[in-house]
């Protein structure tokens, strides 16, 4: 008996150590609501005659950072925050380059906050200051657990900034508004969507124009509908090669060749097929219907880069706690 | 008072209400799992659960349960014999000990684990140099499932060992049983029940568990998603048939383990 309970636990430990071998799999730690783009992008760059087995591990892309600083054994990231690889870099899991491996940033595609509203758009929802009208409902993210809820605080202050010539007090007396509209945070996207949708809480879903997309062609454009704000945030979601991981696994070219394949017309075409916004502009182009024009600030522009909004915006007592009241 | 024949009207409306909150409470609800599974039909649903990856989760919470279940049974019998049938300081220290796993939540179990076993935990460190991955692996889950699970053979144990006394093992000794003869003849046949309805429970509860799971598990498909978490992955996927095709499954099993048991018992009695 207790040979055999060994032996189990031996072979369950030995099926998990990285084998020496060359790899024929690796696994991509990825943020919560890409599931359907990679599945995608996975069966696609089979076609290309990769014979490598992409396995997908799918949460909220802080979460990710810290599984993988726990000991996930992801061989690459694709996420939805630069902050978040910024924490593998601080752990000694990326090099501190990685943004330049790739091009773009390292940013296959984009994506930003944008609207969801119920068919017919009852409560007349076209901008950013509609959200703080007394008695609308709106459904986002935590921006304490979420990227995606931290982007639809970026993307409303840069609106309100631009409202109000940079009042600080009229721009947190908009978001103190916007906040305590929101009757319930969910601590990830697809927790939020499913609130709207399945739960059928709130008037207006903020959450990425990917996401938004994705719903009305999944539940129907007589239920739904997607509205895009006259200005919003850039939200790049950057992929990286987990160096810690692949070198001790050998599996540094297959997570190259992986992530390379994100940047060839055909893997940005599956992007953009799946409402991610391309970086390739002749994709672009092709996709000019689905991606209606927006105007996009970017973090360096409205905030001064992550570190500046991390230690300003996101820390315990920052500019966020002074809105968000009813967490 | 009433005569044991007739009952009043307020016993048979209470039976009546008992019927009636068992049909809303429980019945509806596993109903409702099996109609929404089959909505699609039968080949929807068959689809759903050939998928590889929904196999391989229901291949992983078996072979979590075929583990744990009868670890825990050892554990669980060896720990009541312990605390039933010797008197030691810190006895009660033990018992509550045991009870542990089962008054903290899910949650904290596998965060504690995490702690333990994380490349920033007390024993990750450790680990990590010599090619041993315990976290995100099914080692992990079988662990945590094994920590979540441990009190439930020992709860129905401890009463009934306590009860039923040391008569029936001394008569043994005295007539010249050894230990593991008194043990295989006596004391077994005697907590038999206890331990199979703590197995049943264990059972239950290692399958179905999520919240530390979770926390271990890394969530990647087709390698650590155990059926709990496979549903929940599918349900958030906006794939309603297959959540419930793979929820109907943990069901279907959980059902099957209770009639299993029925069956046992039934006879056992003949």
């Amino acid at each position: 008996m207790h040979k055999l309970i060994f032996s189990t636990f031996a072979a369950l430990a030995l099926s998990s150590v990285p084998v020496l071998a060359q790899p024929t799999d690796i696994l991509n730690a990825s943020y919560d609501i890409a599931r359907e783009l990679f599945e995608a992008e996975n069966a696609a760059y089979t076609t290309t005659g990769a014979t490598v087995t992409v396995n997908q591990s799918h949460a909220g892309s802080s979460a990710q950072a810290r599984a993988i600083l726990e000991g996930l054994q992801a061989d690459i990231v694709t996420f939805n925050q630069v902050t978040d690889i910024e924490k593998l870099v601080e752990g000694g899991y990326v090099s501190a380059d990685w943004a330049s491996e790739f091009p773009d940033n390292a940013a296959p595609f984009y994506s930003f906050p944008s609207f969801l509203v119920r068919a017919g758009n009852p409560k007349n929802i076209a901008d950013w200051g509609d959200l703080a009208n007394e008695g609308v409902q709106v459904i986002f993210p935590n921006p304490k657990t979420s990227g995606n809820g931290r982007y639809t605080y970026l993307a409303a202050r840069a609106w309100a900034t631009e409202e109000y010539a940079g009042d600080e007090a009229k721009i947190e007396e908009f978001l103190t508004k916007l906040f305590a509209n929101v009757p319930v945070f969910e601590t990830g996207g697809r927790a939020a969507t499913t609130a709207f949708t399945e739960r059928q809480l709130g008037d207006v879903l903020v959450t990425f124009e990917a996401e938004t997309l994705a719903v009305v062609k999944q539940l129907g454009a007589d239920k739904y509908q997607a509205v895009v704000p006259s200005v919003s945030f850039l939200s790049e979601f950057p992929v990286a090669i987990v160096d810690k991981v692949v070198d001790a696994r050998g599996s540094r070219e297959l997570a190259k060749a992986y992530l390379d394949f994100l940047f060839t017309p055909e893997g940005q075409e599956i992007a953009a097929a799946n409402f991610h916004r391309p970086q390739d502009e002749s994709v672009a182009a092709a996709h000019a219907s689905t991606f209606p024009e927006v105007r996009l600030v970017t973090v360096e522009d409205a905030f001064g880069g992550w570190e500046k909004v991390t230690s300003e915006h996101f820390a315990d007592g920052g500019l966020l706690d002074k809105v968000f009241v009813n967490q | 008072m009433s005569t044991p024949v007739a009952r009043s009207t307020g016993a048979n409306a209470m039976i009546g209400l008992a019927f009636v909150f068992a049909g809303m409470a429980l019945v509806v609800p596993m109903v409702l799992i099996f109609s929404f599974a089959f909505r699609e039909g039968l080949t929807a649903y068959l689809g759903a659960i050939l998928q590889p990856d929904t196999l391989h989760a229901i291949f992983l919470t078996v072979l979590t349960a075929l583990i744990v279940v009868p670890i825990n049974m050892v554990v669980g019998v060896a720990l009541a014999w312990l605390v039933t049938r010797f008197t030691f300081r810190g006895q009660q220290l033990l018992v509550a000990i045991i009870e542990l796993p089962a008054a903290i939540s899910p949650i904290v179990a596998g965060i504690v684990y995490l702690f333990l076993y994380g490349n920033q935990g007390l024993l990750g460190p450790i680990l990590q140099p010599l090619g041993l991955q315990v976290m995100f692996t099914p080692l992990a889950i079988v662990l945590v499932s094994l920590f979540v699970t441990a009190p439930y053979v020992a709860r129905e144990l401890v009463p009934l060992m306590r009860q039923q006394g040391t008569d029936d093992e001394e008569a043994a000794l005295s007539l010249g049983a050894n230990g593991w003869q008194m043990f295989f003849h006596v004391t077994l046949p005697n907590i038999r029940w206890g331990l199979v309805y703590g197995a049943v429970l264990t059972n239950a509860r290692v399958m179905g568990e999520f919240g530390a799971v979770s926390v271990v598990s890394g969530s990647i498909r087709g390698q650590t998603n155990t059926l709990p978490l496979q549903i929940n992955l599918l349900f958030n996927d906006f794939n309603i048939a297959g959540s419930f095709a793979a929820a109907s499954t943990l069901a279907l099993i959980a059902v099957l383990t209770l009639v299993l048991k029925s069956a046992l018992e039934a006879w056992e009695q003949k």
